[in-house]
Parts: C-alpha cells; sequence; structure tokens
C-alpha cells in the first residue's frame, strides 16, 4: 500500500503541470472557479466554443483521452497517469462536461464494436472535440427498464428505417453523432429483439426538442425520429445483440462518471466556517459537526473507493458493480447537503436571486438539480436492485415480462 | 500509488481466517455469552502461537515485526468472528502504550510476556458516567503509588497489567500497574456479554510512570487503537452483513426468498455501502497508522466513524432482516448486536470521534 507518487508518477506530473502552465485558458480561472453545481461558468465567453478550444489544444499535444491508444487520438497512458491528469487539470476540466458522454460512453462502444475504418474515421475527431456525440436509451416508455424500449428499426435493403422517440438525451442538440439501441424484433423475449447503431444527427427525420427541466434549464432533449435511414455498416454488434452492446456502454458510464463525482462537502464545510451561529462559527456546533462528520466520511469513503478502482484497473482488473454506490451515496447527499446549507443562512436561504444569495445562490442550484442526480443514469432503486443482486447475489424480484415475446408484455396504458 | 494490500499481507490474513473459522465458531462466544468461560483460552493461545499477538511488535521484544497493514488485516478477523479474547486491551492499547514510550526497562519486561500470551492488558481511563477522559484524573499517585477507581474498563478482570491514566501533582500521567499487587477488579456486566468489563479499583498499588503528558499520549494512543478496532468493526459488519444475506437467500416468505423482495433487498444493500465506505477509508487509515502520516488523527476519526456506523447499521439490520428470529437467544443476531454496540463506546462513542473528526480537518477539505 502506497499513496505516494513513484518517480515515474512525479515525472509525469510535472510533464502535465508544465502543459497547464503554458496551455490552459487561465483567463477563464476566475469565472470558472465561480461555476455552479450543474454549469459550467465561462463568463462572457461562449462555453461550448471554449470548451471545444481547450479540448483542441489538448487533442493536438496529445492530452486529449489520455488512456486511448494513439492511433484513435489518445497517448495510450494508464489508469494512474490518467488520474494524475485530471487532478492537474483541476478547474479546467470543468469545461469537458460537452465530451464526457461522447469519450466516455460512446467511444468505448465504437472501440469494441464498430469497424477499423470506421474507428479511424470518428475516434480522432471525438478526442479534439471536433465532433460531439450523445447517446440515446431512454424512452418514455423504458426508463429504469430499460430494455422495454419501442422504437423500431426495420431493415430495408442494406438500410434500416427508424421511427419512434428517445428522451433525456443529454446534448442531443449539439451533437454531430449519437449512438442509439432499437427494437429490431418485438416479437422474441425483450432483451433479444434489440440492436444498436450510430448515426448523424443531421440526418432527414431526426428532430431534437428540449426539455424545460423542474429547475428552469434545458440540457436533455426529446430525440424523435421519423423514417430515419442508418446504413447497415453503422450497426454496432449482431442483430439482435443490442443489450450486449449497451452494457458496454453502461459499464463505462459507471467508470465516467465514479471517480470524480461531486458530493457537495468541500462548499458545505466552506460554509460552516464562514457562517455565525449566535456569534461563533458554524462549523464549533456540535450538531453542525455531527452533520459534517457524516458527510465527510461519505465523501472521503467514496474518494478512497475510487482509488481502489483505479488500483484494480491499473492491475487489469475490470471495475465491477460494487462501483455503483457513488452515485447513490453522492445524490441523496448532495440533496441534504443543499438542504441543510440553506437552513444554516436563516430565512435568507430561500433567496435565488445570484445578486443576494450566498454564494451566487450554489446551494440554491444544488437543491434544485440534485433531485435529478438521483434519477439519472439509474435511479437509487435501481441500483440498490444492482447491489442486491450482482454483488450481494440475492434473487431477482419477480417480473411479470420474463421469457415472453415483447410484443406480449402487459403495458398498462399502452 | 497502490492502494490495496499486497498478496502477503492477504496471505497473512487467509491463515488468520482459517485458523479463526477452525477454532472460533459462534459457540465458542457462546461459551463465554453463557458463563462457561471468562475468555476462550484456546484461541488466546492458538493466537499466541501464531505469533499474531506480537504481529507490530518488533523481534527485539519477542514480537514478529510484521507491522501495521499486517496488525489491521488481523483484527479484521478477530472483528469477523467476534472472537471472546482480550486482543484489543491487550494489543491495540497496553503494547501500543508501551511502544509508543521511552522506557527500555518497561518494553523489555512487559512487550515479550504480551507477545507470547503470557500476559494480557487493559486501559483504564474513564472514572465517572459522562466523561470519556476525566481532564483532572481524582486517581491520583502519591510517592508511586496509585489510589482511585477506574470504571468499564474493557477486558478489566483478565488484564494482568494496566495502563492507568493518573495525576500526580495534577498533572495527568499514563502509569503502568502490575495486577499482582493492590488491585482490585470486579466483573460488571456490560451489553456485550463475550466481553469481560470490570470496574478497576487501585489502593496504594504501585504505578510506574510511561507518560508524564498524560493527555497527550491517550490522544495519540487513542488515533493508533482507532484504527485498529475500525478493523475490528469492518470484520464484524461484514459477517453480520453476510448472515444477513445469507437468511434473505433461504427464509421463503409469501412463496418465494425474501432477499427478492426490494424493502429487504435495499436494505442489504444500504449495509453494503456503509460497509464499503468504511472498508475504503479503513484501508486508508491503515495506510496512515503503518506510515505515521500527518493525517493520521483525520484518517483515524474517519475510519473510526464509518465503522461505528456500518457496523451498527449491519448488526440493527441483521436482527430486523431474521425478523422474530432474530430476536431469539438461540438466533447468534444478538451476538453482533453486543459486540457493535460495545466496540461503539470504546474509546469513546461516535459523537466524541465525530468532533474529533472536524477538529482535525484541514482548512481546505477537499474529499
Amino acid at each position: 500500500m502506497d499513496f505516494s507518487d513513484s518517480p515515474d508518477e512525479t515525472a509525469f506530473r510535472s510533464e502535465v503541470r508544465a502543459f497547464i502552465d503554458d496551455h490552459a485558458p487561465h483567463y477563464l480561472a476566475n469565472d470558472l472557479d465561480r461555476s455552479g453545481f450543474g454549469n459550467t461558468n465561462t463568463g462572457e465567453h461562449d462555453t461550448l466554443e471554449e470548451a471545444k478550444k481547450w479540448q483542441k489544444i489538448k487533442a493536438e499535444a496529445g492530452w486529449a483521452c489520455l488512456m486511448w491508444p494513439s492511433e484513435y487520438g489518445g497517448r495510450g497512458a494508464s489508469p494512474i497517469q490518467n488520474v494524475i491528469w485530471g487532478q492537474e487539470e483541476g478547474r479546467y476540466a470543468k469545461l469537458s462536461g460537452t465530451f464526457i458522454i461522447g469519450q466516455g460512453m460512446c467511444a468505448p462502444t465504437m472501440m469494441t464494436y464498430a469497424s477499423e475504418e470506421q474507428k479511424q474515421r470518428y475516434l480522432p475527431k471525438l478526442a479534439s472535440g471536433e465532433e460531439v456525440w450523445c447517446q440515446m436509451f431512454s424512452e418514455p416508455h423504458g426508463g429504469s427498464d430499460l430494455a422495454g424500449l419501442r422504437t423500431r428499426a426495420v431493415k430495408d435493403g442494406d438500410e434500416w428505417v427508424i421511427n419512434g422517440q428517445k428522451i433525456w438525451t443529454s446534448g442531443a442538440h449539439h451533437s454531430d453523432y449519437g449512438i442509439l439501441i432499437t427494437r429490431s424484433d418485438p416479437d422474441v423475449a425483450k432483451h433479444k429483439g434489440l440492436t444498436m447503431f450510430f448515426l448523424d444527427m443531421k440526418s432527414p427525420g431526426v428532430k431534437i426538442v428540449p426539455i424545460k427541466q423542474a429547475t428552469g434549464n434545458s440540457e436533455f432533449n426529446e430525440v424523435y425520429f421519423d423514417n430515419v435511414r442508418i446504413p447497415d455498416a453503422q450497426r454496432l454488434g449482431e442483430v439482435g445483440d443490442g443489450w450486449r452492446v449497451s452494457l458496454t456502454t453502461l459499464m463505462n458510464e459507471r467508470l465516467a462518471i465514479g471517480g470524480s463525482i461531486a458530493t457537495g462537502f468541500p462548499e458545505i464545510y466552506e460554509l460552516a466556517r464562514n457562517t455565525t451561529i449566535d456569534g461563533a462559527p458554524a462549523v464549533e456546533d456540535p450538531a453542525v459537526r455531527n452533520r459534517l462528520a457524516d458527510w465527510y466520511v461519505k465523501s472521503a469513503g467514496l474518494k478512497n473507493t475510487a482509488a481502489r478502482a483505479i488500483s484494480a484497473l491499473s492491475k487489469g482488473e475490470m471495475p465491477g458493480p460494487e462501483n455503483s454506490i457513488g452515485k447513490l451515496v453522492a445524490g441523496g447527499m448532495m440533496q441534504d447537503i443543499a438542504k441543510y446549507a440553506l437552513d444554516l443562512q436563516g430565512k435568507a436561504g430561500l433567496l435565488m436571486d445570484p445578486d443576494f444569495a450566498e454564494g451566487a445562490a450554489r446551494f440554491q442550484a444544488m437543491l434544485m438539480r440534485s433531485p435529478a442526480v438521483r434519477i439519472e443514469g439509474g435511479t437509487d432503486q435501481i441500483l440498490r436492485n444492482i447491489i442486491g443482486e450482482r454483488v450481494l447475489g440475492l434473487p431477482e424480484d419477480m417480473r411479470a415480462d420474463k421469457g415472453i415475446p415483447f410484443s406480449e408484455i402487459p403495458t398498462g396504458s399502452g | 500509488m497502490n492502494f490495496d494490500f499486497s498478496d502477503d499481507q492477504k496471505l497473512l490474513a487467509d491463515q488468520v481466517q482459517r485458523y479463526l473459522d477452525d477454532h472460533c465458531n459462534n459457540t465458542v462466544a457462546r461459551a463465554v455469552l453463557d458463563g462457561e468461560q471468562a475468555y476462550a483460552q484456546d484461541v488466546w493461545a492458538g493466537l499466541a502461537e501464531m505469533g499474531l499477538l506480537g504481529t507490530a511488535i518488533g523481534e527485539e521484544y519477542g514480537g514478529t515485526g510484521a507491522g501495521y497493514l499486517e496488525l489491521c488485516l488481523v483484527a479484521q478477523q478477530i472483528g469477523a468472528h467476534i472472537a471472546p479474547v482480550p486482543f484489543g486491551g491487550t494489543v491495540y492499547q497496553v503494547a501500543e502504550a508501551l511502544l509508543a514510550s521511552d522506557d527500555e526497562d518497561s518494553k523489555t519486561r512487559w512487550l515479550p510476556k504480551i507477545a507470547s500470551g503470557e500476559v494480557k492488558g487493559a486501559l483504564a481511563v474513564v472514572e465517572n458516567l459522562g466523561a470519556d477522559t476525566p481532564r483532572t484524573p481524582a486517581c491520583e499517585v502519591i510517592d508511586g503509588k496509585l489510589r482511585g477507581s477506574k470504571l468499564a474498563v474493557t477486558d478489566g478482570a483478565l488484564a494482568d497489567v494496566y495502563v492507568v491514566l493518573a495525576a500526580a501533582q495534577g498533572q495527568p500521567g499514563l502509569y503502568l500497574v502490575d495486577a499482582q499487587t493492590a488491585v482490585e477488579a470486579t466483573t460488571v456486566e456490560s451489553v456485550d456479554l463475550t466481553k469481560n468489563v470490570a470496574n478497576v479499583a487501585f489502593d496504594d498499588a504501585p504505578a510506574h510512570l510511561l507518560s508524564s503528558d498524560g493527555l497527550a499520549a491517550l490522544a495519540a494512543l487513542e488515533d493508533r487503537a482507532a484504527v485498529l478496532y475500525a478493523f475490528e468493526q469492518l470484520g464484524g459488519a461484514q459477517s453480520a452483513l453476510d448472515m444477513a444475506v445469507a437468511y434473505a437467500k433461504e427464509r421463503f416468505a409469501f412463496g418465494r426468498a425474501i432477499g427478492s423482495f426490494q424493502a429487504i433487498k435495499h436494505m442489504l444493500a444500504d449495509m453494503y455501502v456503509s460497509l464499503k465506505l468504511a472498508e475504503s477509508n479503513c484501508y486508508y487509515a491503515a495506510w496512515a497508522l503503518a506510515n505515521d502520516a500527518a493525517d493520521l488523527p483525520l484518517a483515524a476519526a474517519t475510519a473510526r466513524v464509518a465503522a461505528t456506523q456500518a457496523f451498527q447499521l449491519c448488526a440493527r439490520d441483521n436482527i430486523q432482516v431474521h425478523g422474530g428470529m432474530g430476536f431469539t437467544w438461540e438466533f447468534d443476531c444478538h451476538m453482533y448486536y453486543r459486540r457493535a454496540n460495545l466496540l461503539a463506546m470504546e474509546l469513546g462513542g461516535l459523537s466524541k470521534w465525530e468532533q474529533r473528526l472536524v477538529a482535525s480537518l484541514p482548512l481546505q477539505a477537499s474529499a
């Protein structure tokens, strides 16, 4: 057990540090530091434009998607080197939000299932941020029951014709490409009739409609498919094997999100030091300390769990479903922290006007965004099922849809 | 960076586990629970024979000098088997107090006997209800003789030697007292009937000064012991969770295994989450302990709070998963529940360690 950098790691860290010092967009530093939860603040500068600019600078110097093979735009770095990069990139990593889904989820799927020619064509531009990707899985009828999706794919010569609707697609409105899971055969059991594709988001028949969220913002979209044609060459994996392909994507989602998940602890600790209760700093109040200790234990536990996953990864072991705990712990914790932060602020805690509310209303923003953390990418309840069934080996819940053709599964309202 | 125990360390843990599986299943703890013996003497002798009592004691004092990472893994197995032996008082408290002192004579006199299992120890600090650490102890040393009483001393009636917080001319110090002298230990019932707890009275017992800055030495000792107790709690939590999971798979109600119901499954998932967080925090604390890291106080308090939470939750909900059977004397659930709540109070309870955790946070805590 050793938490210090090895000599190689030290050398790598100084190389990274030198690059960041010389090339990072330091003019954005102050704005980025004022980013609220769930948004990237670039002040007067356009966020997407700045994100693409920094991504391109990194890519040209070989610092984008470090762990990818160099022929696809990476540098074949080790998991530990990737962690070191993340530590040093610091605030500028906030600019990468736009690319997380494409680079963290679509790319591993493409690497596993796309042809060599397609990989050469798409991956380097994905790494450099020149092209942005999204993933289209969830549907109005298939959220937690993901395999219950209904978007139809029908073969027509060398092409497939797609009809249906996806929902909760992050960043669809500025994506160039996307991966799409469809139902190619409704007459077999639900997990068996699925097929995965990638497509050009500018294809005729694709319509993107932003969703106005409970926060008032729009990070997600509905995507409609009206006779959209996809060449069979853009199929990922075998016909009917889409479920297995999607697991590659979802497993990587846990990796993409797991390591760097925000919990709200540094923010609440700072607030507790700078707020007073009856004239004394809140952090000295036993009731406040009790909560701070509980939250610190959780956030340190997640950090240390991620460090163990990285150690396992660097020994060639695949991080398993136990990494599902990250989002499960962080989501609820963030919601509790936001609520408590408002409480510490007294009645002024109800203010959300950034000119009056503490820290430009960072906790109020956290309060409003945190319910989504407990839902997106697997609800708290689905994550508990995963832990119960795949980690602890408990029997599955009874399912009414087991072993019957998808077309015969009861649908309630239809 | 490498955040895992080595293969050799894991091998040691496997050996200890196999030994305790064979010689310290829960019927051994039950013999103590039912008052048939004061502690598991055979297990104690076995641990001594395997050299485990001297895991962190150097060879010059008769130990194996294996180290603290190894001792953490041994502690985890002691906890997993709710072993009814005076391991904590002897190894985490008294041996640690000796190792931290620069009193060569005391070290040479006591440590080899601790490593060989000949001598058991206990730490005597508490004097009244409500205060974990008396700032000005009523126990007093005059002319090298200790007079006064201590409450709630774990393994107090089993100990051959005590480390006692006492004052000399108002100055708290840590003192070593031989149980063969003017000492009277009276066993009192505790929440965990598999562990001896006693009130100990000292009537002008010869006391040997180990550390003249008693409160600071005690705080440092507690940081180290907290990590080791946290590993015991981790082991206990894992056993309680394993017991609950096994029952949820085999017990049928409404025509199916109760573990298939989400109400049960999600409770078990939450137990697992708590255990996993504790485990990762304990791993970091083990490293901090083994390397005398500057952030040991924070790492120890974090591991301690996390492991206390995890063992208490797992022990509590293990009973819940078992339903009525979990509330019987016959089922082992209450043994974990008892041990969880005894260990939660060792070195002071959760609220004390929460305070210590926050007090040790650096200004820019980021985790």
